[in-house]
C-alpha cells in the first residue's frame, strides 16, 4: 500500500471502464462521479418543485383575502414546500457534493460500498414520487405542516399520511446507507498521509454529518411508525385519551428535528471552509478549532431539541436547561464565524462568484444565528412561537445559509466536474438578484412577525399587508434567478471557456491535482499527499 | 488484464449493477402495496397484499443475485483487506442505527412511564389536563385502566414479571426466552471460533444448535402473543401499556427473525464450506446482528417485564 504512484490515476492501464451508454449509465452506475450528478440534478428539480409550492404560498400571501387556492390546499403547500426542499432538495444536494468531492478529497477510487450508494441515491425518486403523488390523493396530501405533530397527522389527517408515512421510511433508509457509505469511505480510504487532522474541512463536516445522521433518522422512522400504529393499529402512542401523550410525539419528533437541522448546515460550514481560504490566498484560521467546534456544535445539537416546545409546557428546570444549552451553541458557532472573518483578515481577496455568495452565507447565516438566540430565550419565545418570526429565521439558515453555500459549491467546483468555467458575469448577476431576492422575502418576515403575523395562515390582518407584498415580491424574484442559475450552469456545461486544472490559482486539496474535468475513474492508486495540498 | 484483476492494492470497485435499482423499486412497491392494504382495510376493504407480495419478490430475489454476486466476487480474490475493513465499517454502524431505531421506541416507554401518565394521573405542571378531563383516572404502571376506557379498553392482566421467585415452575415465558436468547448468543460465538480453528462439523453443529435456540425464541414469542390476546386481554389497542409492550417486543420479534434468516443463510454457507479463518464477513456480520438483538432482548426483559 505504500507504493507511491503519479496522481493521474486515471491513465494507469488497469482495466477502466468508462460510463456505459444511455440510460444504462444512469441506472446501473456505481461511479461516485456518476452518482453525485444524479443527486445534484435531482435536488435541483426538488429545489425548483419546492420553490413553486413557495410561490403559490407567496402569491396568496401577496394581498389580504383569499385569492387563488383554497386554505386546505395552502395547508398541503407549506407542509410539502417544507418536506420537500428538507428531505428533497438540501440534503441530496450536500449528498451528491459528497459524493463528488469526498473520494477526491481523501484520494480514494470511489465511495467505500459502491453498489450501496446507487441504492442510496435510486430509492430517493421513489420516495419523492410517493410523496407528490399524494397531493392527487382524495382527501388530498399531507397538511399538517412539515413537523407532523400528531394528533393533527394521526387522528385528523387525511388518508394519504399514510403514504407519507413509507415516503419518510424510505428517505430514512436513503440517508442511512448514504451516511454508512460516507463513514466508510472517510475512515478507511483516505490516502496514506491524509491524516484525520489534514483532511478538508469539507470531509470533517460530512464525517460528523454523517454520524448525525446515523444517530437521528432511525429515531425519525421511530416516531412515523408509532404514527402509523396509531391511524392503523389501534396503538395511543399519541392519545391521551389511552394514556399516550401528543407531546411526547413532540418530544421525539424534534430529538431528531434538532440535529436535523445541523445536518442541514455542517456541510455548508464545510463548504465555505473551503472557498474562503482560496479567494483570501490565506490557510484556513484556526482549522483544529474549526474541528472541535463542528464536533461541539454536533453533541450539543442532540441536547437542545425542546426549546422547540416552550410553549407546550414543560417544567421550569427543563425550560431552563434548554434555553441555557441553546444559547451554549452560539460559543461554537461564534467561533466558526470569528475563524471565517480572521481568514479574510488582510487576505488577497478576490470576489469571484463563489466567493460573494461564501461572503453573503457567513453575514446572513450569522443573521439567522442571532435570530435564533433571540428564539431561545424561553420568555421571549412566548411571543416569538409559531410567528413569522421563527419563519424568517430558519429561512435565514437555510436559504442564504444551506442554499447559498450549495450554489457556492457549485460555482467553485464546476469546473472541475466538467471542466468548463461559468460565466463570471452571469454568475455575478445570478448572484445580486440572489442575494437582493432572499433578504426582501425573508427581512420583512422578522417584523410581521414581531408584530404578531402567525405562520401558516392563507389570510392575515391589515397590518401586515406591505411586508407581506415585499415578501411576495423578493421570493418571485428569488424564485426566477433561480431558472436564471439553471441557465448558468447549462451555458457553462455546453459553452463556458475550458478550465485548468488548478481552476483557482489559490486552491489547494488533491481534487484540484486531477485534470478537469475529473477522469471517471481518479486515484485508483492512492496518490502522495504533499504538505501543500493538505489545509495546512 | 487478469492478474491485474486480483492485485490486493486496487480497491475493487464495480463496474456497474442492475440490483440497486430494482431493490429500490422493489422496495417501492412493497410499501406502497402495504399502505394501499391499509387505507383500503381502513376505508373497510378487504384489502390486496398482491403488490406488497410482488414488491417483496423483487426485492428478495435481486438481493439474493446481489449478495451471490459480492460472494463471487470474494471468491474470484477480489475483495482485498481494505474492502473487507469497509463491510465491517458498514455493518457496524448499521447495527448502530439500529440501535437508535430502538431508542426511539424505549425513549416512548420512558416518557410514557416517568411523565406522561403521572401527568395525565394528577401530578406536577400538567396536572389540570388530567383532572379536567379524566378525574377518575389514577396512575399506575401498567396502566390497566386507561384515561378513556370506553375508547381503549384496558388489559385485564399485564406482562409484569411477577417475581424471580414464580419464573419457573410454571416457566415464565419472557424468562424462558432470555435463557435461549443469551444461550444462543453463546453459541453463535463457539460457531466463529470453530471457525477460527477450521472445524467445519463444529461450525455446523453450533450453528446449527444457534438456529434452533434462535427459532424456539420466537415459537415462545408467538405463543406469548397468542396467550397476550387471548387470556390476558392486552392487544395493540389496550392502550400506551400495550402500545410500548407490543412496539418494543414486536420489532424486537421482527429482528430476530430477520436474524435467524440471516444466519440460516449462514448455515447453507457453512455446508457448502464457504468459510476461511481468515475470510469470514458474512457469518460475522450475521453473529454481531445476533448479538445486538441479544442485547435489545435483555433491555427490554429489565424494563418491559421486570421493571
Ligand atoms: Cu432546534
Amino acid at each position: 500500500m505504500s507504493e507511491v504512484v503519479e496522481t493521474h490515476a486515471g491513465h494507469d492501464d488497469h482495466d477502466h471502464h468508462g460510463p456505459d451508454k444511455g440510460l444504462a449509465r444512469w441506472l446501473f452506475t456505481t461511479n461516485h462521479k456518476d452518482i453525485g450528478t444524479l443527486y445534484l440534478w435531482f435536488s435541483f428539480a426538488m429545489f425548483l418543485i419546492g420553490g413553486m409550492m413557495a410561490l403559490v404560498i407567496r402569491a396568496e400571501l401577496f394581498e389580504p383575502g383569499l385569492q387563488f387556492v383554497a386554505p386546505e390546499f395552502f395547508n398541503q403547500m407549506t407542509t410539502n414546500h417544507g418536506l420537500i426542499m428538507v428531505f428533497g432538495a438540501v440534503m441530496p444536494a450536500f449528498v451528491g457534493l459528497a459524493n463528488w468531492l469526498i473520494p477526491m478529497m481523501v484520494g480514494a477510487p470511489d465511495m467505500a460500498l459502491p453498489r450501496m450508494n446507487n441504492l442510496s441515491f435510486w430509492i430517493l425518486p421513489f420516495a419523492f414520487g410517493i410523496m407528490i403523488s399524494t397531493l392527487f390523493m382524495e382527501g388530498g396530501g399531507p397538511n399538517f405542516g412539515w413537523t407532523f405533530y400528531a394528533p393533527l397527522s394521526t387522528t385528523y389527517a387525511p388518508d394519504s399520511v399514510t403514504y407519507f408515512i413509507f415516503a419518510v421510511h424510505l428517505m430514512g433508509a436513503s440517508s442511512i446507507m448514504g451516511s454508512i457509505n460516507v463513514i466508510a469511505t472517510i475512515l478507511n480510504m483516505r490516502a496514506p498521509g491524509m491524516t484525520l487532522m489534514k483532511m478538508p474541512l469539507f470531509v470533517w463536516t460530512w464525517l460528523i454529518t454523517a454520524y448525525l445522521l446515523l444517530a437521528v433518522m432511525p429515531v425519525l422512522a421511530g416516531v412515523v411508525t408509532m404514527m402509523l400504529f396509531d391511524i392503523h393499529f389501534g396503538t395511543s402512542f399519541f392519545n391521551a385519551a389511552g394514556g399516550g401523550d401528543p407531546v411526547m410525539f413532540q418530544h421525539i419528533f424534534w430529538f431528531f428535528g434538532h440535529p436535523e437541522v445541523y445536518i442541514m448546515i455542517l456541510p455548508a460550514f464545510g463548504v465555505v471552509s473551503q472557498i474562503i481560504p482560496t479567494f483570501a490566498r490565506k490557510p484556513l484560521f484556526g482549522y483544529d478549532s474549526m474541528v472541535y467546534a463542528v464536533a461541539s456544535i454536533a453533541f450539543l445539537s442532540f441536547i437542545v431539541w425542546a426549546h422547540h416546545m416552550f410553549t407546550v409546557g414543560m417544567p421550569l428546570a427543563g425550560q431552563l436547561f434548554f434555553m441555557y444549552a441553546t444559547m451554549l451553541i452560539a460559543v461554537p458557532t461564534g467561533v466558526k464565524v470569528f475563524n471565517w472573518i480572521s481568514t479574510m483578515w488582510r487576505g488577497s481577496m478576490t470576489f469571484e462568484t463563489p466567493m460573494l455568495f461564501a461572503i453573503a452565507f457567513v453575514i446572513l447565516f450569522t443573521i439567522g444565528g442571532f435570530s435564533g438566540l433571540m428564539l431561545a430565550i424561553t420568555p421571549a419565545d412566548y411571543q416569538y412561537h409559531d410567528t413569522y418570526f421563527v419563519v424568517a429565521h430558519f429561512h435565514y439558515v437555510l436559504v442564504p445559509g444551506a442554499i447559498f453555500s450549495i450554489i457556492a459549491a457549485v460555482y467553485y467546483w464546476l469546473p472541475k466536474w466538467c471542466g468548463r468555467m461559468y460565466d463570471e458575469t452571469l454568475g455575478k448577476i445570478h448572484f445580486w438578484l440572489s442575494f437582493i431576492g432572499v433578504n426582501v422575502t425573508f427581512f420583512p418576515q422578522h417584523f410581521s412577525g414581531l408584530a404578531g403575523m402567525p405562520r401558516r395562515i392563507p389570510d392575515y390582518a391589515l397590518q401586515f399587508a406591505d411586508f407581506n407584498m415585499l415578501s411576495s415580491i423578493g421570493a418571485f424574484i428569488f424564485g426566477f434567478s433561480q431558472v436564471f442559475f439553471m441557465f448558468v450552469v447549462i451555458h457553462a456545461i455546453t459553452r463556458g471557456k475550458k478550465a485548468t486544472d488548478r481552476v483557482w490559482d489559490g486552491a489547494h486539496g488533491l481534487e484540484w491535482t486531477l485534470p478537469s474535468p475529473a477522469p471517471y475513474h481518479s486515484f485508483t492508486h492512492p496518490p502522495k499527499v504533499s504538505d501543500a495540498e493538505a489545509h495546512s | 488484464m487478469a492478474n491485474a484483476k486480483a492485485d490486493p492494492s486496487i480497491y475493487f470497485v464495480p463496474h456497474n449493477g442492475w440490483y440497486p435499482v430494482v431493490v429500490a423499486l422493489g422496495a417501492m412497491l412493497m410499501v406502497t402495496g402495504f399502505g394501499s392494504y391499509l387505507n383500503d382495510v381502513k376505508g373497510g376493504g378487504d384489502g390486496s397484499w398482491v403488490q406488497f407480495y410482488t414488491g417483496l419478490t423483487i426485492l428478495a430475489v435481486t438481493l439474493f443475485f446481489w449478495f451471490a454476486k459480492v460472494i463471487e466476487e470474494n471468491s474470484q480474490g477480489l475483495a482485498n483487506a481494505q474492502l473487507k475493513r469497509s463491510y465491517v465499517w458498514g455493518m457496524g454502524w448499521f447495527i448502530f442505527s439500529e440501535v437508535m431505531f430502538f431508542a426511539a421506541f424505549f425513549g416512548a416507554l420512558f416518557y410514557a412511564r416517568v411523565f406522561a401518565v403521572s401527568w395525565l394521573g394528577g401530578e406536577g405542571g400538567k396536572a389540570m389536563t388530567g383532572d379536567y378531563l379524566w378525574p377518575d383516572f389514577s396512575a399506575e404502571w401498567p396502566v390497566m385502566q386507561n384515561p378513556d376506557n370506553a375508547l381503549f379498553q384496558g388489559p385485564d392482566q399485564s406482562m409484569a414479571s411477577p417475581g424471580i421467585a414464580n419464573w419457573f415452575a410454571p416457566v415464565y415465558l419472557p424468562f424462558l426466552n432470555t435463557v435461549l436468547l443469551l444461550a444462543s448468543s453463546v453459541t453463535v460465538h463457539f460457531a466463529h471460533t470453530a471457525i477460527k480453528n477450521q472445524d467445519r462439523t463444529k461450525l455446523i453443529t453450533w450453528l446449527g444448535i444457534t438456529l434452533v435456540l434462535g427459532f424456539a425464541f420466537l415459537f415462545f414469542q408467538v405463543e406469548e402473543y397468542i396467550h397476550a390476546y387471548q387470556e390476558l386481554g392486552l392487544t395493540l389497542s389496550s392502550g400506551i401499556y400495550g402500545s410500548t409492550f407490543y412496539i418494543l417486543t414486536g420489532f424486537h420479534g421482527f429482528h430476530v427473525t430477520m436474524g435467524a434468516f440471516i444466519l440460516t443463510i449462514q448455515f447453507f454457507r457453512a455446508l457448502k464450506g464457504h468459510f476461511k479463518p481468515d475470510d469470514c464477513f458474512g457469518f460475522e456480520a450475521a453473529s454481531w446482528y445476533w448479538h445486538f438483538v441479544d442485547v435489545v432482548w435483555v433491555c427490554l426483559f429489565i424494563f418491559v417485564y421486570i421493571l
